[in-house]
């Protein structure tokens, strides 16, 4: 859970009121949510680095390709397929 | 050496592999503080390609297996509240608490949720304003921010049944109560990469100055490995000691300032017990008073008594690098990752679990 995953962002919108700026984010073939709170500068075609959710770091197209891949290789990328927990979805099997 | 030419650039690992045999003359002592990183040398073997005067030492940087007991037992007793629905990382379930775990817990009938996010927690309490969601939020200085933002935004959207039950670590006073203890002796650092995308580097230069021991703040992969490895052998034998920063193309000195207001806003530093350990002073979170209705512990009575460790499990002593994992009677037999007795066995990144898993693997060396 310690691992920050890197995917490029593909849109960008204002959520709550236009208070929070939210990105839709790809990694490999699955997308997600994160919050661009901490990275008030990133925009689409960013690759950011995101962990639990929240995006905290900008990142190169290269070194996010390279690092994707790696965490691919090791199995570390499982845990982003828990979309199943969002509250439509609930149950979850180990 | 076959194993290597899996990792991501064989030849640059070869090659930093071939400095650091040519660079040490002594034995020397490094302990990787993040758990990510255990199980990133565990797994591919670099334990077993360093020459034997270095030892690796597997340090406290696993959320999961310092989270207390006493904790674990608050979470599952809230599990067990019927109104409560429990949303944690899936790392936190098989922990054993003194009678049970959240997955047993779950198994009796409490509502259980795995998250990836905080945000998806608070997403369903938003869904279910009837009940009560609790958020076990555990993690080093990197989760920080997330958790703190579930709490900003509950706030912000008026979101009045979502609260977290809190226990954040922090690298720099476990590193410093590990330097202070006797038993332990370590010679050198490799500081977790990801931590210090958000805080920086900056809060290394006291520790170094103190204990005048090398600090390389250091990436997960096994090039990042190897290379941070060598920086801290270096300035060793060349007798320096410094912060470096091998994982430069991510970390900056200054962190992320959004990300440490963040945390700052929710969050103010705390003593803490560390699983295993002891109480480190100031080496936590905790959650601010103008927040405390999104305090898990202070929005319920949890009124359990505190639990005592489990005597079997020396997962202390590793930590501190006085034992291996293999030198505990229960590793392999009465403990394993399906039938935990201590968290070190849970977690992927806990270092009983990564030797369960991968210590054959570097037998097949050569
Ligand atoms: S093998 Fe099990 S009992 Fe022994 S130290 Fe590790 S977690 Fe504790």
């Amino acid at each position: 859970m310690c691992l920050a995953i890197p995917g490029k962002i593909k849109s960008i919108e204002m959520k709550y009121d236009g208070k929070v700026r939210m990105a839709k984010v790809a990694f490999g073939g699955i997308i997600k949510e994160a919050s661009l709170e901490m990275l008030p500068q990133a925009k689409v075609g960013d690759y950011v680095l995101v962990h639990v959710g929240v995006a905290i770091s900008i990142v190169n197209e290269e070194e996010a390709k390279k690092t994707f891949k790696y965490l691919e290789e090791m199995g570390e990328v499982d845990e982003l397929d828990i979309h199943s927990m969002l509250p439509d979805k609930k149950e979850y099997s180990d | 050496m076959k194993f290597i030419t899996e990792y991501r650039d064989p030849k640059l690992a070869k090659a930093f592999l071939e400095e650091i045999n040519k660079t040490v003359t002594r034995p020397w002592s490094i302990m990787e503080v993040c758990g990510g990183q255990t199980h990133s040398l565990v797994k591919h073997g670099i334990l077993q390609l360093l020459p034997d005067e270095i030892r690796m030492i597997h340090g406290p940087g696993c959320p999961v297996c310092v989270t207390p007991i006493s904790l674990i037992d608050k979470a599952v007793f809230l599990t067990l509240q019927q109104n409560v629905i429990l949303c944690s990382f899936g790392d936190m379930l098989r922990v054993p608490g003194s009678k049970l775990s959240l997955l047993e817990a779950k198994a009796a009938g409490g509502d259980v949720r795995i998250v990836y996010s905080p945000l998806d927690a608070l997403e369903i309490a938003a869904q279910n304003p009837e009940r009560e969601v609790v958020f076990f939020a555990v993690g080093f200085e990197t989760t920080a921010p997330a958790n703190a933002l579930s709490v900003i935004h509950a706030q912000m959207r008026q979101i009045s049944n979502y609260s977290i039950l809190c226990s954040h670590v922090l690298v720099p006073p476990a590193i410093e109560a590990i330097m202070e203890d006797d038993e332990t002796k370590v010679d050198g650092f490799l500081a977790a990469g990801h931590v210090c995308t958000i805080m920086g580097t900056l809060e290394y230069y006291p520790l170094v100055e103190r204990f005048q021991v090398p600090i390389v703040v250091t990436g997960f992969e096994p090039v990042d490995l190897l290379q941070g490895i060598l920086m801290v052998i270096k300035q060793l034998e060349e007798g320096r000691v410094e912060v470096e920063n091998q994982y430069a193309r991510i970390v900056r000195e200054e962190g992320n300032p959004a990300a440490q207001d963040t945390i700052f806003e929710v969050f103010e530093i705390t003593d803490r017990l560390w699983r295993g350990m002891q109480v480190i002073p100031n080496s936590g979170y905790k959650i601010k008073e103008k927040y405390s209705a999104y305090d898990a512990s202070r929005k319920f009575d949890i009124s359990i008594p505190e639990a005592e460790e489990n005597q079997a499990c020396i997962a202390g002593e590793i930590m501190k690098g006085i034992k291996k994992p293999m030198d505990c009677p229960n590793f392999g037999k009465k403990c394993t990752p399906e039938n935990p007795l201590g968290a070190p066995m849970v977690s992927s990144e806990g270092a009983c679990a990564a030797y369960y898993h991968y210590a054959n693997i570097g037998s097949t060396i050569e």
